[in-house]
């Protein structure tokens, strides 16, 4: 019964996550007193996309190619493990956040050296920017890790929302995950490229961070590379919404999902509003803006390690 | 030097010619007693060349000279805002600044004159010879280039960056992608197609540069202009800088990720071109301006139109501008970005919304006002530590100021103008004269300098777009710069492709 729930459940995901980017830009376009593109742009785009040729240049080798598959395998991957609606993932083990963070770094790994490939320099200049900025955003990552450990005793992404003790606001040591959440929502905007960090919106290759490492794919690659952003977004998204919701809930599956849905809207909302009152920060200025996160992150388990010696 | 009026016709004959040297002289001199160059080319006269000077301090004087193939740069003697000027000279005549230090040309176009190539390039191939680029060496220099063929639909440049990491060392700019022989084209055409023509030099400055002409050929064929028809004028060539500043900081917000002012300012943008519809039956003003006034007598219902349009949007720029200019994180961008030092500025000879910004307050409705402009209040800018924030408010300054100029204009007790046609005018121009116009555009002084010989032909007709004076200014901004904070410099200048190709 729990792996037909799980499956359809992600089925689900898969189905909605191209939606999710087309709720940012209407929310971005409500704020800028425009209509906005149809709730449905994604989906048009990715059909768009798939109903073209790729272009290949002729510099370029399999290396080129490899980039989409990666991008989006990986991400595809994340959400077999990922507790939908904190219900039971369909695969899960000790550790497998872990694994899955190495396989966001592989991705990235792929679609950096794909940008390498192409030797153009505003493709190198990306790549340099999205390693540097990605390192920096490990560390935030890797001391939530340390943080959920504490409080949950596990590091497995279906124990943190669906097992015995799941992570939330009402537990023991509820307060401190609102740091955690602020902190991975300023994460999940700077590894999306989103504002502040990166501007999706822009056509200028000079101050692109993401878009600049994929000027070169098109057609079906391009899709590919696209649905895999649909789905990292989405990992971040449906992470942060399921802090949210308070561990004495106990709902039924159709309630948990209307309820899970409902909280990720409220993030994708979130990131439409901030991204209409914000700049972009200053490059110089990312690694401040993740050191933040990593700060406030960091912060909290100090906050633990103080319970303690009480 | 003989001290000249804006747009006043003087015989050719009066223009002091002096020798080489004593050009030379006066030129560096002046240019070091805080002297700008408003005009520096070469034109052919009988089996000779001759290069004539028109500059500014607070008056405008004219001086030339003749010269052989060769003449002493005065580029690396009087300082680098001869630069371009010479270097127009060289690619235009053949004729060489000796000793210039970065002899390099700027539209790669053939001379005309039948004298070689002075960068030895051969025009008849495809890829017309040498491009050299300054080069910075080193370990973790690398070098981008950047168009000429660039996305969405703005015009085509190169760029090219000497950086290290992120940062910008050495910015080289190479323009001459949209030269379309703008100036030959004037020489050949009957006069009146002129104006048809001086409307296509920029298109977003079509009101300037046909303004520029018209009072040029009015000079030139002892033509009068009603005060009517000046009025009007004057708020055509307002509400073209008005519909551009907008745009332009609508489009600095949106260059920071800032979407609401970039959605507000692009709508409002809009109704000022509407209003330009509505004043002259083109939304950029095209066909408004004729020699001896206007094309369309601007009626007392296109007065209440712009008067009552402008008193709906003056409280909605206000709360945009106060919207942009409020948000912390677009003032971290804008300041200190991009910053043209005022010795800098001066150095270049940077003009309008620019040098304005570096502190140069040079305008030209105020020091040689023409039209109306002689009764207008001046504007003074407070913000001028010329960064990307100094551009941004002197623009800002500039559109309350021009909003109060209109109001000023339309509350004139109205004034009789007719229409006045072009068909079955042939312009006769008055023989061996010589005029300069200066205007105010939007970006800046523009000047056209015509020259007639003594059968009332054109031997000359020299156009200098502000951005000619510029985009130096641009390159300067971005030493040591974040690269990816050239698309905010870029446009925070905002300065014209084709009037510079010409």
């Amino acid at each position: 019964m729990s792996v037909i729930l799980s499956v359809f459940s992600l089925v689900l995901a898969l189905a909605l996550v191209p939606l999710f980017p087309g709720i940012i830009l209407k929310v971005k376009a409500f704020f800028a007193g425009k209509k906005g593109p149809p709730l449905f742009i994604k989906y048009y785009t990715l059909l768009k996309l798939l109903r073209k040729g790729s272009v290949y240049s002729t510099s370029s080798t399999f290396v080129f190619r490899l980039g989409p598959i990666f991008s989006c395998a990986a991400a595809l991957m994340a959400l077999l493990f990922f507790p939908l609606a904190w219900m039971q993932p369909l695969f899960s083990f000790q550790g497998d956040i872990i694994v899955l963070l190495y396989f966001f770094a592989l991705r990235r790994f792929f679609t950096i050296v794909a940008a390498l490939d192409t030797a153009s320099p505003f493709e190198g200049m990306g790549a340099a920017r999205e390693a540097f900025f990605a390192f920096l955003a490990e560390a935030t990552l890797f001391a939530m890790l340390i943080l959920f450990f504490r409080m949950n005793g596990t590091l497995s992404l279906g124990e943190y929302f669906a097992g015995q003790t799941p992570l939330s606001f009402d537990g023991s040591r509820g307060a401190l995950l609102v740091l955690v959440v602020v902190g991975l929502f300023m994460v999940m905007l700077a590894e999306n490229a989103r504002v502040p960090v990166d501007d999706p919106a822009t056509h200028l290759e000079l101050t692109m961070i993401h878009e600049a490492m994929i000027l070169d794919h098109s057609g079906p690659d391009l899709a590919t590379i696209e649905l895999g952003a649909f789905c990292k977004l989405f990992f971040y998204a449906a992470f942060v919404a399921s802090l949210l919701k308070p561990a004495q809930l106990v709902l039924n599956p159709v309630l948990a999902t209307l309820l899970f849905y409902g909280l990720v809207v409220l993030v994708y909302t979130v990131i439409g509003v901030v991204e209409s009152g914000t700049a972009r920060l200053k490059m110089p200025l990312v690694p401040k803006y993740l050191l933040t996160s990593f700060a406030l992150v960091f912060f909290a388990i100090i906050l633990t390690s103080l319970e303690f010696i009480q | 030097m003989l001290k000249i009026n804006n747009g006043e016709r003087i015989d050719r004959s009066q223009i002091p010619r002096v020798s080489s040297e004593l050009f030379h002289r006066q030129l560096s001199q002046f240019v070091r007693n805080n002297g700008f160059i408003v005009q520096f080319f070469a034109y052919p006269e009988d089996k000779q060349m001759v290069l004539l000077a028109v500059l500014r301090n607070s008056d405008l004087f004219i001086l030339e000279t003749t010269v052989g193939r060769e003449f002493p740069s005065l580029t690396l003697n009087a300082g680098p805002q001869f630069n371009l000027f010479e270097r127009e000279v060289a690619e235009q005549y053949g004729l060489r600044p000796a000793g210039h230090p970065w002899l390099k040309m700027l539209r790669y176009h053939a001379n005309k004159s039948d004298k070689p190539d002075v960068f030895g390039n051969n025009y008849e191939e495809e890829i017309p010879g040498n491009y050299p680029y300054f080069q910075v060496q080193g370990e973790s220099v690398h070098e981008v280039a950047v168009g000429p063929v660039h996305a969405g639909i703005i015009e085509p440049g190169h760029f090219r960056f000497q950086c290290a990491g992120e940062e910008v060392l050495h910015l080289e700019i190479q323009l001459g992608y949209q030269h379309r022989g703008v100036e030959e084209l004037l020489q050949t055409v009957p006069h009146k197609r002129l104006i048809t023509i001086a409307e296509g030099i920029a298109g977003d400055t079509s009101i300037g540069h046909n303004l520029s002409c018209c009072q040029a050929l009015e000079a030139l064929c002892g033509l009068e202009v009603a005060g009517g028809a000046s009025t009007q004028r004057t708020i055509a060539l307002e509400l073209e800088r008005l519909a551009n500043h907008i745009g332009d900081l609508g489009a600095l917000s949106g260059d920071v990720a800032f979407n609401p002012p970039a959605a507000y300012f692009g709508r409002i943008r809009g109704e000022f071109l509407n209003l330009l519809l509505a004043l002259s039956g083109n939304r950029f003003g095209k066909g408004l301006i004729r020699p001896g006034g206007t094309a369309f007598a601007m009626g007392q219902e296109a007065r209440q139109v712009i008067a009552n349009k402008i008193k709906e949007l003056r409280p909605e720029i206000l709360h945009v501008c106060d919207l942009l200019f409020t948000a912390h994180t677009v003032l971290a961008r804008f300041e200190r970005t991009g910053t043209v030092t005022r010795e800098h500025a001066q150095a270049l000879g940077l003009v309008g919304v620019c040098g304005r910004a570096s502190g140069l307050d040079y305008d030209v409705r105020e020091f040689f006002p023409t039209e109306c402009y002689g009764d207008l209040p001046t504007i003074s800018n407070k913000v001028t530590s010329g960064d990307v924030l100094s551009r941004a408010m002197v623009r800002q300054e500039e559109i309350v100021h021009s909003l109060n100029a209109i109001d000023l204009l339309l509350a004139r007790e109205e004034e009789p103008c007719q229409p006045v046609p072009v068909e079955g005018t042939d312009y006769a121009l008055a023989p061996s004269s010589c005029v300069v116009t200066l205007n105010e555009g939007w970006r800046g002084e523009i000047s056209h300098c015509l020259l007639t010989d003594d059968q009332g032909q054109l031997i000359r007709y020299k156009i200098k777009d502000p951005s000619f004076h510029n985009w130096p200014g641009l390159a300067m901004a971005l030493r040591n710069q974040e690269i990816s904070d050239f698309p905010l410099c870029n446009k925070s200048f905002n300065l014209s492709y084709c009037g510079f190709d010409l």
